[in-house]
């Protein structure tokens, strides 16, 4: 039975739910567990550079809420990082991250290394005792050569060959660890980054829609934005969809005019 | 089984630090594991703070590693102003500072090891909570329950490098296969007055114990070799 609550005289924020809440965690009410974005993201690194891939699912608990986004970010020309995890959290720290790595470009006058990248990840992470939930594969390639990293919530890293990160990472993993070895070539890498990133979009309910593929190797980065696209949408009507004037029936019109602009009278012009 | 990928990083871990008559060896297992899963089965836990000092980590690999940060810029500080190489028993107290001084935060126990002319090798063990100790030898992490049974009977004073070495690698293994958080491979760093060496010792060349079975590259290799015998209780 829902109690009608008025609505507040004042205006604002009505805080008696939050009150209510309150006292329902008092009474040992259980907080609906925290929901993990589902998320296949992999890297690795191959003879000439690294390839990073991810899948293109965006979701809000059960529902899909963005069926081709971008989980691939930007930090540098020769750096880039996905991210698993809280959405808003991964595109925080990345965009922040990337704007410091400029500034630090120009204080330096040279491209910038993925270490520097990995530390100003990690350091602000750890800061935040893992309440940023962003969990990140951080690849590239500089001065120092190719480097892959994974980047966790609480801060801490692991510097590895490839890697797998997400829901989907179990699935991924596995393609990872039958098919991995030294020395791919760039066609071997890139097919192997997609065929994990496959099994994770079929395999895991978290994750879907597309592939996404980077590769950066010294001087040249591709970023291959839905490179597969494995779900196609299977029954698109021939005809298309119109909807005629007169097809929606009307049950009554009420029009209000808008409130006349407001007149001012007298008063001094701005000035600056 | 529910896999929580989301929970801390914590190195299950067997950590180990011994002296012998020129130096120290160190030694860990590779295993960072997430709840249930393995986020890393080749991790690295020696990890260096200036040429002649390292230490192993174990308990939360976030609060390690940034401990570790720390204490590699402050040793990097005092060895420019002090005009040589920073003594371990130094950068074992800046470890233990940080340590005890964050004890409510932090969830830190490694292993700090290395070799300075005054004093010769040295472990001190900082454990949770941030004691200091220095000891002849020092085991760590949650392999070392199973460890000190065998280092009772198995550890001397005035080892060799290479008795030390073994000792070091057979210790690891018996804990790696016992201890569900701890495996992978087993690292080793030896420090002395010569310098630093980093040894590696893959899955299949260590020693196997009870029960354990040879490593095969598919199971299929071990059915049609021999039928497996009927469990007994």
């Amino acid at each position: 039975m829902v109690k009608m609550t008025d609505l507040p005289i004042k205006g604002g924020f009505s805080f008696d739910l939050c009150t209510r809440n309150q006292m329902l965690l008092e009474k040992g009410l259980q907080m609906p567990p925290f929901r993990k974005t589902g998320t296949t993201i992999v890297g690795l690194v191959f003879q000439d550079g690294v390839v990073l891939g991810a899948d293109t699912r965006a979701t809000e608990g059960p529902i899909v809420a963005d069926k081709n986004c971008e989980k691939i970010h930007f930090m540098a020309s020769n750096i880039y990082c996905c991210g698993a995890g809280t959405a808003a959290d991964t595109e925080a720290v990345t965009d922040m991250v990337s704007s410091q790595l400029q500034l630090h470009r120009y204080a330096t006058g040279r491209e910038s290394r993925v270490v520097t990248a990995l530390t100003l990840l990690k350091s602000h992470l750890f800061s935040y005792q893992g309440h940023v939930s962003a969990a990140l594969i951080l690849g590239g390639v500089d001065v120092t050569g190719p480097h892959l990293h994974t980047v966790y919530p609480h801060g801490s890293t692991d510097t590895l060959p490839f890697a797998t990160m997400g829901s989907g990472s179990l699935a991924a993993m596995s393609v990872f660890e039958s098919k991995y070895r030294e020395g791919l070539t760039r066609e071997e890498g890139i097919e192997l980054v997609a065929e994990a990133i496959c099994a994770g979009i079929f395999n895991d309910l978290g994750s879907g829609s597309n592939v996404d593929v980077c590769v950066i190797t010294k001087g040249q980065t591709e970023y291959l934005r839905n490179y597969q696209l494995p779900n196609p949408r299977t029954y698109i009507s021939s005809k298309g969809y119109s909807f005629v004037k007169g097809q929606t029936e009307v049950l009554s019109t009420k029009i209000t005019p808008i409130q006349p602009k407001v007149e001012t009278v007298g008063g001094d012009a701005m000035e600056e | 089984m529910d896999l929580d990928l989301s929970a801390p990083h914590s190195m299950g871990t067997t950590i180990i630090g011994v002296t012998y008559n020129g130096g120290v060896v160190l030694g860990a297992d590779s295993r960072t594991s997430t709840g249930m899963y393995v986020a890393n089965r080749a991790s690295d836990k020696i990890t260096e703070l200036t040429d002649n000092v390292y230490v192993c980590r174990s308990g939360s690999a976030a609060d390690t590693q940034v401990i570790s940060d720390y204490v590699r810029y402050f040793l990097h500080q005092h060895t420019i102003q002090l005009g040589q190489p920073a003594t371990v028993k130094v950068a074992a107290n800046l470890v233990r500072l940080l340590s005890y001084q964050n004890k409510n935060m932090l969830q830190a126990g490694v292993i700090v090891g290395g070799w300075d002319k005054y004093e010769g090798g040295q472990i001190y063990s900082v454990p949770l909570g941030g004691t200091i100790l220095r000891q002849p030898f020092s085991i760590g992490g949650s392999g070392s329950s199973y460890l000190y049974g065998f280092f009772d009977q198995a550890w001397k004073e005035d080892m060799t490098h290479e008795e030390a070495e073994q000792l070091v690698v057979k210790a690891a293994s018996l804990a790696m296969a016992r201890d569900g958080a701890s495996g992978g491979v087993v690292r080793t760093v030896t420090i002395n007055a010569e310098g630093v060496t980093r040894k590696f010792y893959g899955g299949d060349t260590l020693p196997l114990w009870h029960e354990e079975l040879e490593p095969t590259n598919s199971l299929l290799d071990l059915l049609s070799s021999s039928v497996p015998e009927p469990m007994s209780t």
